[in-house]
């Protein structure tokens, strides 16, 4: 029977509707329903809540409220730390958009001699602990034991301990964010729109602000929102090249950590607050964004 | 009798998949639940199978009362239209799964699929992954594994509808050769009409979570119960009063009894088929007739576009009077 | 073959408009040439020098050296200890991370978008908060009377809390994509739940729940912030690697504090490759 059996070339098919699995409702999905909320309840949404809650009471002997949160907030050495917080995060963002932005084209739309070691390397930052990030810079940029110590000590320019050196860490750990998120968006929408472009006469700077920019602008700024969260919160990297003295390259984070240090409960807690709805608000815009991003094409 | 479903509902939320369906399945023959998308079959098949728990109403199989029976207790072999592969297993010990879930010995297990991968010519792709096989390869493959536990009645979900044209007319020639060689009770769900009057023995046509009407293709055919069935088989086009079927008209240059008359305004080849449309100028016949014949006959009667033509129902069409 | 030979339009060698990719081993233009020598200076000078200074400077000392430090009696402590924890903890988030990404994907019940959002807190808050977060509920001034600070639980938990993300975030798509079918199939063939989920589910989970266990393993060993105010530091009790590392940068002994940070990153590769050997074996059993 069946000699006409098809050959191993036989199968064209379609696309698989895929349908997903209905919710079965047993005690054992209760069981694990409840085993969940609990966990995530003690683990974060307990303690999260907490911390706001305590930006408001009294702690410490100090009052609690709006008001006495708004004088912590605005008390000059947090004003200074929160500063130099947006500052260096600022820069760090600037920088990584840039050279984000350039080293996923040049990966995607080049090929080029080393470029898969390259696009290895690129996510190591990644996968460096903070502290190790921050050794690492000492090691290299530090006027007594860098590597180009002696350069940096002739010209008089201070990379550790000074502002530089913060926007260095921070842009390190935060480096590949932009990279990781204009990637996938490049290889997906593909060269025919650049190339169209091109054969319709425009150069190639023209052809990347008119045509590639606006293909990629969600990806870039879905990008920029993670890389600005998390500079924004990079603490341990920051704590080894920075002073973290009061008026002297304190970020918020190290604010946080010297003031809980020095028993001023009432102040880390503000500050902490801040830091908790910066990072709330990232996660939303980030989910609001990402629908934008499906609905591209 | 296989399988005997009696007065069976199934609702979705306030959707009525399933209104009260009593139908019986016999024994060792192929059957087609066939219906629009929608209409309910495949619930149908999945609550036969005890994939889909039916709101009342029994299942018995083989004499055995199923309704509470789990699918794992049911002893139905079933084939899912995307395959249902399991991908980190081999050919091989996809098909031996069941038997494996059964703790039969091994030789027997290897025995038995030995001769499930000769039976779907899969033998020299039993160490593949299903992701290696072609579509065609993989249905098989799954139907090897559906047959394994010598199941009392396979069940086919759409088994060929992710198939290509060509494959899909392929496979159901095997399927129809495989049953005539294993004879296991057969259910298929298709929306394909052709599928169903091609491959199977029996039809039962869904529609709206109600069977319209259960025969085989040849009654389903030539006498439908219902002027759903009828259109639901093949194309129809109203003359006069009737339903009929395009190519059941009988088409004349010449002026005879007819039922209707008017010119040929459309004219469209399709291979060997002529398709006609013809305008009738009378309050019966709001839309233009459709007739349809073979390039031959066109050419004998020597028929052209703008002709005006005598229409009537050939000797022994069948009609549904509306 | 019908020997019915067409005209196809695509037949026609299509002149190159533009070299082809493979014909060359370069596609640089001179602008883009210069943006890359740019971008791999930059590239250099933040990442790869710096990284390459850890390494000289752990191996600058010799061999001996290297040793020495790694199994001084407070360090081996710390890493020992590091390790450990990091290990648990990888281990719960491989229970948990899979059964919180199961509930999310095939549970449906009120109040189930908060607990997504909840799962992305760790990720979006500064480690230092994290610190502060465990310690406004597990600290001196617990609600619930729990005062894990200098203990090695308030590490546990600690750990806990900044890794929660990793598994539940790589098992939960690879869940969503699952056909129901395929457990249909294995239903009808006899396969009870349990059967189900340990012979067809889990091979399909076991690479995600490999890469969200290797990163979260990779986290828990080099965290850092979230430890600084729970962890106490003492040696030999709650000291772990990074805390090490810090006490020996703000010792000035940095050739010492590279030792311990290339030790980790070469537990973590180890860790990572042996859990993809695992995931493997495990994927392929079925």
């Amino acid at each position: 029977m069946a000699d006409t059996i098809p050959s191993p070339i036989d199968g064209a098919l379609t696309a698989p509707a895929r349908r997903g699995v209905r919710s079965r409702r047993g005690p054992l999905a209760l069981v694990l329903r409840t085993v969940v909320v609990l966990y995530l309840f003690f683990l974060v949404a307990w303690p999260v809540s907490l911390v706001v809650q305590r930006a408001f009471a009294p702690t410490g002997g100090q009052p609690g409220g709006i008001g006495p949160l708004w004088e912590r907030l605005t008390d000059p050495a947090a004003v200074y730390a929160f500063y130099l917080t947006l500052t260096v995060s600022f820069w760090a963002v600037v920088i990584n958009t840039i050279f984000g932005v350039g080293i996923s084209l040049l990966l995607v739309r080049h090929r080029f001699p080393g470029r898969r070691v390259l696009s290895v390397l690129i996510d190591l930052p990644m996968s460096v602990s903070p502290v190790v990030v921050g050794l690492a810079l000492v090691l290299t940029y530090s006027t007594s034991l860098g590597i180009f110590g002696d350069v940096l000590q002739t010209t008089g320019l201070r990379i550790i301990n000074s502002t530089p050196g913060l926007i260095m860490a921070t842009a390190f750990v935060s480096l590949p964010l932009v990279i990781r998120e204009v990637i996938p968006v490049l290889e997906e929408v593909g060269e025919d729109a650049e190339t169209a472009a091109r054969s319709l006469g425009a150069n190639g700077w023209q052809t990347f602000w008119r045509i590639t920019l606006p293909m990629i602008k969600w990806a870039v700024v879905y990008g920029v929102v993670l890389s600005a969260a998390r500079a924004i919160g990079e603490y341990g990297a920051v704590r080894i090249v920075s002073r973290g003295a009061e008026f002297n390259g304190e970020t918020a984070t190290l604010l946080i950590q010297n003031e809980y240090g020095a028993f001023n409960e009432a102040a880390a807690y503000a500050a902490a607050f801040v830091l908790v709805v910066l990072a709330v608000l990232a996660l939303v815009v980030v989910t609001v964004l990402r629908p934008q991003e499906s609905h591209r094409s | 009798m296989s399988i005997e479903i009696s007065n069976v509902n199934k609702y979705f939320g306030d959707f009525a998949a399933l209104t009260d369906i009593d139908l019986t399945i016999p024994t060792g023959q192929l059957t087609a639940l066939l219906g629009p998308s929608g209409g309910g079959k495949s619930t149908l098949l999945r609550v036969i199978a005890g994939l889909e728990e039916a709101d009342s109403g029994t299942v018995t199989i083989e004499g055995a009362d199923a309704t509470a029976l789990p699918v794992q207790k049911r002893n139905v072999g079933f084939v899912f239209q995307h395959y249902a592969a399991f991908k980190h297993l081999s050919v091989r010990r996809n098909i031996a799964f069941g038997l494996e879930i059964r703790k039969r010995p091994r030789a027997e297990i290897d025995a038995k699929v030995e001769e499930l991968l000769e039976l779907v010519h899969l033998t020299a792709w039993a160490e593949r992954k299903p992701a290696q096989l072609s579509g065609g390869q993989r249905q098989r493959m799954a139907l090897a594994r559906a047959l394994a536990i010598e199941p009392s009645v396979l069940l086919l979900d759409e088994p060929f509808g992710a198939l290509d044209a060509k494959v899909r007319k392929e496979l159901r020639d095997w399927l129809r050769r495989l049953h005539d060689e294993v004879h296991v009770t057969t259910v298929f769900v298709t929306h394909d009409q052709e599928e169903a009057l091609e491959v199977a023995d029996q039809i039962v046509v869904i529609n709206e979570g109600r069977i319209e009407q259960v025969g085989t293709p040849d009654d389903l055919y030539d006498r439908p119960a219902s002027e759903f069935v009828l259109g639901f088989l093949g194309p129809v086009t109203r003359l006069g009063g009737d339903l009929i079927r395009p190519h059941d008209i009988e088409i004349s240059r010449y002026e005879q009894a007819a039922t209707a008359t008017g010119p040929i305004t459309r004219w469209t080849r399709v291979g060997f088929e002529v398709r006609l449309e013809i305008t009738p100028d009378d309050v019966l016949h709001p839309d233009p007739v459709q007739v349809a014949l073979t390039r031959t006959e066109a050419r004998a009667l020597d028929l052209h576009l703008g002709d005006q033509v005598w229409l009537r129902p050939a000797v022994g069409a069948q009609t549904v009077t509306t | 073959m019908n020997g019915i030979t067409t005209a196809r339009p695509d037949a026609a060698p299509a002149a190159p408009s533009r070299p082809r990719r493979r014909a060359r081993r370069s596609t640089l233009t001179r602008a883009s040439g210069v943006g890359l020598g740019l971008a791999v200076v930059w590239f250099s000078l933040l990442v790869l020098i710096p990284l390459a200074a850890v390494v000289i400077a752990a191996a600058e000392g010799g061999w001996d050296t290297f040793v020495g430090t790694i199994t001084d009696g407070d360090t081996a402590a710390a890493i020992r200890l590091t390790v450990v924890e990091a290990a648990l903890v990888t281990v719960v988030n491989v229970v948990m991370g899979t059964v919180i990404a199961w509930v999310l994907v095939r549970d449906t019940f009120p109040g189930k978008r908060v607990l997504e959002v909840v799962i992305d807190l760790p990720f979006a808050l500064p480690t230092i908060v994290a610190g502060l977060v465990l310690l406004s509920l597990y600290g001196p001034d617990s609600p619930v009377g729990v005062n894990l600070v200098n203990s090695r639980q308030g590490i546990f938990l600690a750990l806990l809390f900044v890794t929660l993300p990793f598994v539940v975030r790589t098992v939960q798509p690879v869940l969503l994509e699952l056909d129901a079918d395929v457990e249909e199939a294995a239903a009808s063939l006899g396969a009870s739940r349990a059967t189900t989920f340990r012979r067809i589910i889990l091979p399909a989970l076991a690479p995600a729940i490999t890469a969200g266990a290797s990163l979260a393993f990779a986290r828990a060993i080099s965290e850092f912030g979230s430890l600084v105010l729970i962890a106490g530091n003492q040696p030999r009790n709650t000291e772990v690697a990074s805390l090490k590392i810090l006490k020996y940068i703000e010792g000035d002994q940095q050739a010492a504090a590279a030792s311990v940070a290339v030790l980790l990153l070469l537990v973590a590769v180890l860790v990572i490759v042996a859990l993809d050997l695992i995931s493997r074996r495990v994927a392929a059993r079925g």
